[in-house]
């Protein structure tokens, strides 16, 4: 679905159903240098399972326009034109790294457009060293091979994603390098430069998720613990043996525990 | 801060796609005979049939013993997945299905297998899709032969039956500039030698049978996604970029921006047309592929003192190898095969068809048989056994002579195939 915001085309993956802002509302945002896709199988599953569901692409990401909005903060006012833009008052909202600052930005500031929040591979600060960072900038080929190193915890998953045969590894590659020049940089300096997450944290009225991956090198779970903490209402839960890409790397663990959070 | 180390090819060769049994700890790739998978309820049923959760249904859509192969092929291609098919030429046809329809057109390489160019010069028209052959050497002809409806350009990697190197670069750039993909039959190199995707392809398949598996016990192919193609941005392919009613509207390219081929390839070409692959199969294939780093090294190290020893002998007129620079391709082979040009080739013997048969008949350690890619070493003389029924100057217009033989080089005692062939070449003179 395309809505318009700020201008812009903003593209939304719907899950495959026809979008009814009547339903229970759940906008996913994915993470830095990534689009809607890495959400499908949960999303998709959402969609046919009573929710009204929004797996957007960032601007400059996938399918929609414009640059690459430079501050978590500005996500977070994006992430509320989009509900505008759908006719949602609120909704449920699910972020992975980069997206999961998004999110709790998004809630602290806003707390009458989010019911619940999940925070997939998560942390406070997301500080990201100077050299990935020069990486970023500099030679996007290099960076993409760094985090992508980073990213995973095994090369074999199982049951893969989106299903058998597909080499999660490679298709996390392929997607960054499907991005346009600059996004990556984009994305990683506005994770570098937040600084208010335990602030906003504390802010955060709605029930929260940390979902996290015990062997995240990215965003290592120790620090996911550390922002939870500072959630008023939070539940933790750590994958055994996942990496970064959880949605990758652990599709059906991250679906139930999704399901199981958003009934609550 | 020190960069990540991302999995070398030869650990890959080992374990990518695989772990060891987490119910049973068994190391090795389990066997999953079985045609279908229980459901835990009524809800992963749908789920799993909708595509809302990744995992098995039915062993003709996908089978835990095919993930680890396809998904270890993959990761040597450096792919975004791959479908494991009941044949080389399985995995070309469900290409080519996945993206062409009556009405569609391909360009391809003239230097093709003989079983792919018999599907696209007589099997495939009867179905609509009409293909132009090119000489895979020239350009412009590859650029001029694209018409609207062209929906792929096609060729292998060494072609057949003089190893014309295919310049991937170039021709996928050719492809590209009119938002086309560019398909490459990868059989004679596998991803040790070279791989396709770093160079511009955009799909690659395998005939499996082949070196991948190496010992000649399994018949099998490999159909590889690079995930580098934009379907959408093309224009050119409903199939993957609008709503597909066969399968709940779904668009492929919507679910996946990188996988959407493999998708649909999936979820219509195996589900339709059926030409899965056993995991009896895909288990031997993946044993093979265990070691494949090992036996090409040695096919090329092989091959090479084959190569250097029959140009040496009188009474061959000529070899055909990139490595040699007698070989037109030699410059290209250069860049783009540095760890060598495989391990079939054709030689010209002196004489005629009764010379070749001589020497056919005065080997012991060559098997003389139709395939390639053996551990084994094998041989084929074309003008008496798959070409015998054309004329001297048919077998000439196909680049085969009376006396052209083809090797496949093993992974035997160098010297012993020295012997053989000395004692073959003595019979020829006869």
């Amino acid at each position: 679905m395309e809505l318009r915001v700020a201008g812009n085309c903003a593209y939304a993956y719907t899950g495959g159903k026809s979008f009814d802002p009547k339903l229970r509302a759940v906008l996913f945002i994915h993470g830095g240098e990534q689009d809607h896709c890495v959400w499908v199988l949960q999303s998709r599953y959402l969609a046919h399972h009573g929710y009204a569901v929004l797996a957007v692409d960032l601007p400059g990401h996938g399918r929609s326009e414009g640059p690459p909005l430079a501050r978590i903060e500005d996500m977070a006012e994006w992430i509320t034109a989009v509900l505008d833009a759908a006719g949602v008052k609120a909704a449920a909202l699910v972020g992975h790294s980069m997206g999961s600052l998004a999110v709790l930005e998004c809630a602290a500031r806003f707390s009458e457009r989010v019911s619940r929040i999940a925070l997939l591979a998560t942390a406070f600060p997301m500080r990201v060293s100077p050299d990935l960072l020069e990486a970023t900038k500099s030679k996007e080929s290099d960076a993409h091979g760094m985090i992508n190193a980073w990213s995973h915890s095994a090369c074999a998953h199982y049951p893969s994603n989106p299903g058998p045969g597909f080499w999660v590894i490679g298709g996390n590659l392929r997607l960054m390098q499907r991005q346009k020049p600059g996004v990556l940089h984009a994305d990683f300096a506005a994770c570098d430069g937040y600084k208010a997450g335990f602030e906003r944290a504390a802010q955060v009225k709605c029930p929260a998720l940390f979902l996290l991956g015990a062997r995240d090198a990215m965003t290592p779970a120790r620090a996911g613990r550390d922002l939870a903490r500072a959630v008023p209402n939070s539940t933790v839960v750590t994958l055994a043996s996942a990496g970064h890409n959880l949605m990758g790397e652990k599709p059906d663990e991250v679906l139930d525990t999704l399901v199981e959070f958003l009934r609550a | 801060m020190a960069a990540p180390r991302s999995l070398q090819f030869d650990t890959l060769s080992l374990h990518a796609g695989q772990r060891p049994d987490p119910v049973t700890g068994a190391r090795a790739v389990p066997i999953y005979f079985t045609t279908s998978f229980v459901f835990r309820d009524a809800d992963h049923a749908a789920a799993l049939f909708n595509m809302e959760r990744g995992g098995h249904v039915y062993s003709r859509i996908s089978n835990p013993t095919n993930a680890v192969l396809e998904e270890r092929v993959a990761a040597l291609e450096g792919g975004v997945g791959a479908i494991a098919t009941a044949s080389g030429q399985a995995a070309l046809h469900l290409a080519i299905a996945t993206i062409a329809a009556a009405g569609s057109h391909i360009v391809a390489s003239r230097a093709l297998y003989g079983g792919s160019h018999n599907l696209l010069s007589y099997t495939l028209p009867r179905f609509g899709i009409q293909t132009t052959f090119v000489d895979p050497r020239d350009l412009a002809a590859w650029k001029k032969a694209i018409r609207p409806e062209t929906k792929l350009l096609f060729g292998e990697t060494l072609g057949n039956p003089g190893l014309d190197v295919l310049d991937i670069p170039a021709v996928a750039a050719i492809a590209h500039e009119e938002k086309l993909p560019l398909l490459v039959d990868a059989t004679f190199t596998t991803p040790y030698l070279l791989k396709p995707f770093d160079h511009g392809a955009d799909l690659v398949y395998h005939s499996a049978t082949k070196f991948l598996g190496g010992h000649g016990v399994a018949i099998g192919g490999v159909l590889v996604d690079g995930g580098t193609f934009d379907w959408e941005a093309s224009g050119k392919f409903p199939e993957l970029a609008e709503p597909y009613a066969g399968f709940h509207g779904m668009d492929f390219q919507e679910e996946s921006s990188v996988a959407a081929f493999l998708l649909r390839a999936r979820r219509e070409g195996l589900r339709d047309f059926g030409a899965c692959m056993s995991p009896a199969s895909a288990f031997q294939i993946l044993q093979g592929i265990e070691t494949l780093p090992l036996r090409m090294e040695r096919h090329v190290e092989n091959t090479r003192t084959l190569i250097d020893f029959l140009g040496k002998q009188a009474a061959v007129e000529s070899i055909a190898y990139p490595e040699l620079p007698s070989h037109p391709d030699h410059a290209l082979a250069k860049r783009l095969l540095p760890r060598g040009c495989g391990a079939v080739f054709s030689f010209n013997l002196k004489g005629d068809r009764a010379a070749g048969r001589r020497f056919i008949e005065a080997l012991r350690v060559f098997s003389h048989l139709a395939n390639v890619g053996d551990a084994k070493s094998l041989v084929i003389h074309p003008a008496s056994t798959t070409h015998f029924r054309m004329s001297d100057a048919a077998l000439a217009e196909a680049g085969i002579g009376p006396g052209t033989i083809r090797l496949s080089i093993g992974l035997e005692d160098p010297e012993d195939l020295i012997d053989d062939l000395a004692r073959a070449l003595s019979a020829a003179k006869a």
